[in-house]
C-alpha cells in the first residue's frame, strides 16, 4: 500500500532568531525535505529611495548608514563616489586613505557578525560572545572618528567629515596587531569543528554558472570560485596601490564561504596596516567651498565663508545633470548606486543596488531538496541584512 | 578604459544598427537607448556575443518623468566579468505599456522586475510571478511614482480598542515642508497641501 503524503507549509519567521531580522520564509515541506521556499521580504521597507529624492545630497547620505547597518561606511562610500563622479571633484589623498581604513573596518565588522551568527545558527554560542567583544572595539573606532557607533554619517562628497585624531590611528594599529590572534581563536573553535563542518560542508552548493546567473557578488561569487573583486578589477580610491589577496572558494558551499570570510578579515587587517603606515598628511575634504563647508575659524572671520556655510546647509550644492552608476565592494558584495541628477540640489532618482537582494532571491534554488535544519545554515551563509534587502 | 568603451560602442552600433536609437559615453559609462520591442533581442545579443559576454544582470532601475509623453524609463545595468565592462541599456515607454520580461534570459531579473512593478506599476509580459515585493500586503498605489506623496495615504497603528493593527488615513500635525530652491522669491506652498493631498487620496 502506498501512503499518500501531503506537503506541509511552514512559516519560517518573521520572528525567528535565525531569520536574521524580519524574513518571512514560506516553506513547502515534504516531511523534513524542503520542496519550495518563498521568501516574503519588505517588512523593513522604509522607502529609502523615495526619501532620498526629497533630500539634498548632504541630507541623503545618512540614509545609507541605515541600509546595511553592520557596515555603514561602505554604503556611504558608494553614494559619495557617485556624487563625486557627477561633480568631478578630486578627493584629497589623505581622505582616500581614511576612507579605505574605515571601509575595511566595516568589512571586519560585517564578517565577524556573519561568521559568528552563522555559528550560532548551527549551534555554537561561544564564537558570538568572543566576536562581539571585538566588534565593540571596532565600533568605538567609528565613534571616535564620526561621533556615533553605528550610524556614522562620516563620509562627505569630496572627502570625509573630520580628520581622525592621531591617537585613534595608533589604537587602530594596536588593534590590527592583536586581532589576528582572535581570528585564530575563532578558527580554532569552528574551522575543524566536527559539528560545524557537518552542518556546513556540501550544504547550499552554488556552481560558478549559477552564481553568475543569479547576480551573485562578493563572497557568494568568490566562494564558488569566480575570481572577482571590485577592489581589484575596477579599483577605486587607492586599492590599486595596496597589496592584498583575494580568497577564492572551491566548492561553493556554506563552508567555503565561511573560509572566504575568515581569510578576507585577515586581508583587511593587512590593508589597514598598509594604509596606516602610508597615511599622508593634508586636508581630508575637498577645499572647494562650493561643496564642502568652510571651517569654524573662517566663518568667524570671513563674510564669504559665512555665505558658503549658509548656502551649503540650507540649499546644499547643485550637482550637474547626468546619470552614473558607481559600485563598491561592500562586505556582502557589489553595493551600487545608480544616481540620476537633474541639475538641482536633490537627486532625481537614486536606485540602490543591494547585494543581499539578489542573494536572497536565490534562496528557493539554494534550499530546494535540503533538510529543514539546513535552512538556517544556508541563510546564515548568504549574509542577509534586512536593512539593505528591503531598503 | 574610454577607448575600450568606444570600441564596443562602435561594434554594437554596427552589429545592431537598426535597433540602436542612441548611444553615448558620459562619465566613462556607456549608455545605449533602444526601442522597448527590441529589448529581448538586444539583451540576448549582449549576453551571447563573444565580444561582450554581459552575463550578469546587476540591476533594473525604473525612472518616472510625469511631464514626458513617454513617462517611464527603465535602465538595465549589465556587467561582464570576462571583459571587465559595464553597460547601461535604456528604454522609454508610455504609461500602461507592458514590457517583455527577461526572466528567461537572467533568472535574477525575477525580483528586480517585481520591484519595478511594485514601485512604478510597470507590467511585465511573461513574468512567472508578478506580485508586489517590498510594500505591505494589500498595498495600493506605486510609491516611487513622482505623483505619489512622500507621506503616503495610509498609516498603520495598533488600536487598543479593537485589539488589532488598523489602517487609517495619514494625519499629520504639520505637512512635509518642501522648499523651492529654484526661485528664492516665491513663498512656499506647503500650507494648503494637506487638503489637496486628502482630496487626491480619495480619488485613488
Amino acid at each position: 500500500m502506498v501512503k499518500k503524503t501531503k506537503s506541509l507549509s511552514l512559516n519560517f519567521g518573521p520572528q525567528h532568531p535565525a531569520a536574521h531580522g524580519v524574513l518571512r520564509l514560506i516553506l513547502e515541506l515534504d516531511g523534513e525535505l524542503v520542496e519550495k521556499a518563498d521568501p516574503h521580504i519588505g517588512l523593513l521597507h522604509r522607502g529609502t529611495e523615495k526619501l532620498i529624492e526629497q533630500k539634498t545630497y548632504t541630507q541623503a547620505l545618512p540614509y545609507f548608514d541605515r541600509l546595511d547597518y553592520v557596515a555603514p561606511m561602505n554604503q556611504e562610500h558608494a553614494f559619495a563616489l557617485a556624487a563625486e563622479k557627477l561633480l568631478k571633484v578630486e578627493v584629497p589623498i589623505r581622505a582616500k586613505y581614511i576612507r579605505v581604513i574605515f571601509c575595511e573596518i566595516g568589512r571586519i565588522l560585517s564578517h565577524i557578525l556573519n561568521v559568528t551568527t552563522q555559528a550560532l545558527d548551527v549551534g555554537a554560542l561561544t564564537p558570538s560572545l568572543w566576536g562581539f567583544e571585538e566588534r565593540e572595539t571596532l565600533m568605538t573606532f567609528y565613534e571616535r572618528a564620526s561621533g556615533s557607533r553605528l550610524h556614522a554619517n562620516y563620509f562627505r562628497t569630496g572627502g570625509v567629515h573630520k580628520d581622525v585624531p592621531m591617537k585613534l590611528v595608533e589604537d587602530i594599529e594596536k588593534f590590527c596587531k592583536s586581532f589576528p590572534k582572535i581570528i585564530d581563536d575563532l578558527e580554532g573553535l569552528l574551522t575543524d569543528n566536527r559539528i560545524f563542518k557537518q552542518r556546513n560542508v556540501e550544504i547550499g552548493i552554488v556552481s560558478k554558472q549559477e552564481a553568475i546567473d543569479h547576480s551573485f557578488s562578493g563572497v557568494m561569487l568568490r566562494g564558488s570560485g569566480v575570481p572577482w573583486d571590485l577592489r581589484r578589477s575596477q579599483p577605486y580610491e587607492i586599492y590599486k596601490d595596496l597589496d592584498f589577496k583575494i580568497p577564492i572558494g572551491k566548492n561553493g558551499d556554506c563552508y567555503d564561504r565561511y573560509l572566504c570570510r575568515i581569510e578576507e578579515m585577515r586581508e583587511s587587517i593587512k590593508i589597514i596596516l598598509q594604509c596606516i603606515e602610508r597615511l599622508p598628511k593634508g586636508p581630508v575634504i575637498s577645499i572647494d567651498n562650493k561643496i564642502s563647508p568652510p571651517n569654524r575659524d573662517d566663518i568667524k572671520q570671513s563674510m564669504e565663508a559665512l555665505i558658503h556655510h549658509f548656502k551649503l546647509f540650507t540649499e546644499g550644492y547643485r550637482v550637474p545633470k547626468g546619470n552614473v552608476y558607481t559600485a563598491v565592494e561592500a562586505p556582502k558584495g557589489e553595493f551600487g548606486v545608480y544616481l540620476i541628477s537633474d541639475g538641482s540640489n536633490k537627486p532625481y532618482r537614486c536606485k540602490i543596488r543591494a547585494p543581499g537582494f539578489s542573494h536572497l532571491q536565490a534562496m528557493d534554488y539554494l534550499i530546494r531538496g535540503h533538510m529543514l535544519a539546513d535552512v538556517p545554515a544556508v541563510l546564515g551563509s548568504l549574509d542577509i541584512v534586512f536593512g539593505e534587502v528591503d531598503r | 578604459m574610454i577607448s575600450k568603451l568606444q570600441s564596443i560602442e562602435k561594434t554594437i552600433n554596427s552589429e545592431l544598427s537598426s535597433k540602436i536609437k542612441n548611444s553615448s559615453i558620459d562619465n566613462e559609462e556607456l549608455l545605449i537607448e533602444i526601442d522597448k520591442n527590441d529589448l529581448v533581442d538586444v539583451i540576448q545579443f549582449l549576453k551571447s556575443n563573444e565580444n561582450f559576454k554581459f552575463k550578469q544582470l546587476i540591476d533594473i532601475a525604473g525612472v518616472d518623468y510625469p511631464e514626458n509623453e513617454k513617462r517611464f524609463e527603465l535602465i538595465y545595468l549589465f556587467l561582464s566579468h570576462e571583459n571587465n565592462l559595464r553597460i547601461k541599456l535604456l528604454i522609454k515607454f508610455e504609461i500602461n505599456q507592458a514590457i517583455n520580461s527577461i526572466t528567461k534570459i537572467y533568472p535574477s531579473a525575477n525580483w528586480m522586475e517585481r520591484e519595478v512593478f511594485d514601485m512604478y506599476g510597470i507590467k511585465f509580459k511573461n513574468h512567472p510571478d508578478l506580485r508586489r515585493i517590498l510594500t505591505d500586503y494589500g498595498f495600493k498605489g506605486h510609491p516611487l511614482r513622482k505623483d505619489f506623496p512622500l507621506t503616503g495615504f495610509n498609516e498603520v497603528r495598533y488600536s487598543e480598542k479593537d485589539k488589532k493593527v488598523i489602517y487609517e488615513p495619514v494625519k499629520l500635525e504639520q505637512n512635509y515642508r518642501n522648499f523651492d530652491f529654484e526661485s528664492p522669491w516665491e513663498g512656499t506652498k506647503y500650507i494648503k497641501e494637506i487638503k489637496n493631498s486628502e482630496k487626491d487620496g480619495k480619488k485613488n
